[in-house]
């Protein structure tokens, strides 16, 4: 009989999904996080309707997959696939261990309509306004990807650089030490309060986020309305002895009526395994209920309608301002006006509109230019993320974001195309410059720049090199601002092109050697 | 010098106890140690080889690589490793010719080979893309991590005018001999970067150096330790668009190399086959004032070989 069995295949596979997210998150070396990024996050929910609706293709099929199976079982998604449900499971096992008593002990509750419908509804006028943002905060794989990047990478970090310490003191190099990400305040702590929330409704009653807070598991209840098999009660088998209903996380068995509200069911089979006579059984529903279906491809349908009238809600969004540094304490400081998008993301608009902030590309981002914002992008797109020139440049020969991205707010790009998307503009602040305030040579700038976007040039004022700017070349990567010398404030810095452009190739003109091999030496 | 480090410490620490039986055994290294009564050039520059035949040859040509690394010696290898680019673009000292250093010490007898550099992309790309992590690990040599804050320690620089103090990284305060080698390319602001520029990478604030009249600041940090030896590397050379170049076409292929234990005579050579007027090599001048060593060439012994 299969039914006992379905919770440990339920277990394993959640377990196999699992450790394969987190680990992708947790990849501090990024050794593997491009190998399997995409076909892993193509599994998620939302990530992949955002993807395929840009652009269709097999591998943004996640989500369809999901939908069959839901019509079939039931939303599999829940406790099979969706990170932070089995981190739920994982917070209910530590809890179990802890626990006087060893076994869950849930009653069946009314469904929480009031808040279900509430939050699609918010859900969808946002779409309709134009905005991802409550997909953006309430998405369980980006919450997930959130709390694993902003509370667990940084002490595996510290973990891996005491073990480094230690190592060395042996005279062994072989483990590499990690560089920690600057502290992001407000990422950090919605992420910690979104942590607080899933451990306390998880502690005091199950999946109660999941049916009432989770925009995707609402979506799939609707869907699960439909199902094709349910988990029924077998009324000859039943003996009405309540287990089931103890061990519900859902809190959707009424064993007392013999009824199960499979809306709410997250898949977790918990009830077959608990049943001492198989009394629950996948059955087809034996009427269709018909309901309003216009609600069913409400995220789907909106998102088209939200990337047109994104464009009306563009003016609303806040004109938050970056504070640049400038070397000389008594200027005025000059204001990076946007906040600059990677590479990839075709424009802030795109990039507000597709990205859920879940820190995919923060976490691999191996110069850690790519951090969460908190205003920069308005309300409408906080924690997603930016190009912090402060904490790090864009490696020119780099596309890692791209490439793990999973909803294509970032898309993939060939490192070639790359070299050329110009996501900013670079813009010199003379009066702050070294080479005119100390009358002596740097070029910190003109060093770093890839494409030579900032060279040094004799400037006949100063009798110095001093740092000249085609701004054509200039693909935006802030190397020359990150490294400025100059304090308090920097005198380089990229102002954000809101929507790329194409950067002039940098000129190749083949180098002569100073002299040929056969002549003698020049000393 | 002054203080026991940080690692030397944890370490004495901890292997004290079984080393106390050994305390007062003759050290029998002095007793095989042979010195070099041997005549050797001060500087050697060799050229139309590749890149590790040339130094086998130009290493004999300054006495030898032994005249350098005792038995058991604690050796440090200072190539320039800054940018994330293949060996192709010259950004970085040619892999062939680290590895081959890296392989003359082990012969000499060296106890441990260390190799890094502070770089200026993110390292883990560069080491492994400049080829230089492979070239490393092939032969047996340590490459170690030199972009945290934590190896590097606040050390005075005495001559200095305007860098009177800086942060330097542990290996090369520990090491018996610290072997500098730079590649020879084109430099934004400071015209070359040879020799003693390639000295910035085993600081940790380079933005100071550069607030704070660069050359001078090259010139000053040269004094705190001139490097054993001095090897640098002109075989692909960037003439333009340097220090990180923009494609292969920043390349001329001059098939050089040049070698001294006078870091400053080493510079001036290689700004030579550059085909750059000294002037603009300001640094060079102001070592040469501060009597880190000559620029006149016509002082030194040299070795030319054509292979």
């Amino acid at each position: 009989m299969i039914y006992p069995k379905l919770k440990r295949i339920r277990v394993l596979t959640a377990l196999f999904f699992f450790i394969l997210l987190s680990a992708l998150f947790l990849d501090i070396h990024g050794i593997f996080n491009t190998q399997y990024s995409d076909y892993v996050l193509s599994l998620q929910f939302i990530p992949s309707i955002i993807n395929f609706v840009s652009i269709p293709s097999i591998l943004a099929a996640g989500f369809i997959v999901i939908l069959i199976l839901t019509v079939f079982y039931g939303r599999v998604y829940c406790s099979f696939l969706c990170p932070l449900g089995i981190l739920m499971d994982s917070i209910l096992f530590i809890k179990r261990k802890f626990a006087k008593k060893k076994r869950d002990i849930f009653d069946y509750q009314k469904p929480q309509n009031i808040w279900r419908y509430s939050v699609l509804a918010i859900t969808v006028i946002s779409l309709f306004a134009g905005s991802l943002i409550v997909i953006l905060l309430l998405d369980p794989y980006s919450n997930f990807g959130r709390i694993i990047t902003q509370i667990f990478r940084p002490p595996l970090e510290f973990a891996n650089n005491i073990l480094v310490y230690v190592l060395e003191i042996f005279d062994y190099y072989e483990i590499k030490p990690v560089d920690y990400s600057l502290w992001q305040p407000f990422a950090f702590s919605f992420s910690v309060m979104i942590l607080a929330i899933v451990v306390f409704l998880t502690i005091i009653s199950g999946r109660l986020f999941c049916n009432t807070l989770c925009p995707v598991g609402i979506t799939l209840g609707l869907f699960s309305k439909f199902s094709l098999f349910k988990i029924n009660v077998d009324e000859l088998t039943c003996t009405g002895c309540g287990l089931c209903e103890k061990v519900c996380k859902a809190q959707c068995i009424d064993s007392s009526e013999k009824q199960i509200d499979f809306d709410r069911c997250v898949a977790c089979y918990n009830c077959f395994d608990s049943c001492p006579t198989i009394g629950l059984v996948f059955r087809t529903a034996k009427k269709q209920i018909k309901s309003p279906i216009e609600i069913v491809d409400i995220p789907k349908r909106n998102f088209i309608i939200a990337l047109g009238a994104f464009f009306l809600s563009n003016s609303l969004i806040v004109k938050a301002q970056e504070k640049i540094n400038v070397y000389v304490k008594n200027k005025i400081p000059v204001y990076r006006v946007k906040p600059i998008s990677p590479p990839g993301s075709i424009s802030i608009a795109n990039m507000i509109e597709k990205c859920t902030a879940c820190q995919m590309c923060v976490s691999a981002c191996p110069t850690k230019v790519l951090q969460p914002s908190f205003l920069d992008y308005g309300l409408t797109g906080m924690m997603v993320p930016k190009m912090d020139n402060v904490s790090g440049f864009c490696n020119y020969d780099c596309t890692i974001c791209g490439e793990v991205c999973p909803t294509d707010a970032i898309l993939p790009t060939k490192i070639e195309e790359k070299k050329l998307i110009q996501i900013g503009k670079v813009i010199l602040i003379k009066d702050n410059c070294v080479v005119y305030t100390q009358k002596t040579d740097c070029g910190a700038c003109a060093e770093h720049c890839p494409t030579k976007s900032v060279r040094m040039e004799i400037d006949d004022d100063v009798k110095l090199r001093a740092p000249f700017i085609t701004q054509e070349l200039c693909i935006g990567c802030g190397a020359c601002e990150y490294i400025c010398p100059t304090i308090p404030y920097k005198s380089i810095y990229v102002e954000s092109n809101q929507i790329h452009l194409a950067a002039k190739p940098p000129e190749k003109i083949e180098a002569k050697p100073s002299f040929e091999v056969e002549d003698d030496f020049p000393f | 010098m002054n203080t026991m480090k940080r690692r030397e410490f944890i370490k004495s620490g901890l292997v004290a106890s079984a080393a106390i039986p050994f305390i007062g055994f003759p050290n029998l290294s002095v007793l095989t140690k042979k010195s070099h009564e041997k005549k050797f050039y001060d500087l050697a520059a060799i050229k139309g080889g590749e890149p590790d035949l040339m130094f086998d040859r130009a290493i004999e040509a300054v006495g030898g690589i032994k005249r350098f690394v005792k038995k058991n010696a604690k050796v440090v290898i200072k190539p320039n490793i800054g940018w994330d680019a293949a060996p192709s673009r010259a950004a970085n000292t040619n892999p062939a010719l680290v590895k081959r250093i890296v392989e003359h010490c082990y012969q000499a007898g060296a106890g441990d080979v260390y190799v890094f550099d502070h770089t200026c992309d993110d390292w883990r790309r560069c080491y492994t893309n400049s080829g230089i992590e492979k070239a490393v690990k092939d032969s047996n040599a340590k490459l170690v991590p030199g972009n945290q804050e934590r190896y590097y320690q606040e050390v005075k620089v005495p001559k200095g005018s305007r860098l009177k103090d800086a942060k330097v990284h542990e290996l090369i305060l520990e090491c018996d001999t610290f072997i500098n080698v730079p590649v020879l390319k084109h430099h934004g602001s400071a015209s070359l970067t040879i020799g003693m520029k390639n000295l910035m990478g085993i600081v940790w604030d380079r933005r100071y150096w550069h607030r704070n009249d660069l050359h001078q600041c090259i010139a000053d940090f040269t004094s705190f330790r001139i490097p054993d030896l001095t090897v640098v590397d002109a075989y692909n050379v960037m003439m333009k668009n340097g220090p990180k170049g923009t494609s292969e076409a920043d390349v001329a292929v001059m098939k050089s190399q040049i070698i001294s234990t006078d870091i400053v005579a080493a510079d001036t050579a290689a700004a030579k086959l550059f085909g750059i007027d000294l002037n603009e090599v300001k640094y060079i001048g102001i070592a040469e004032s501060m009597k880190l060593g000559t620029s006149d060439l016509s002082k030194l012994s040299i070795s030319r070989i054509k292979v």
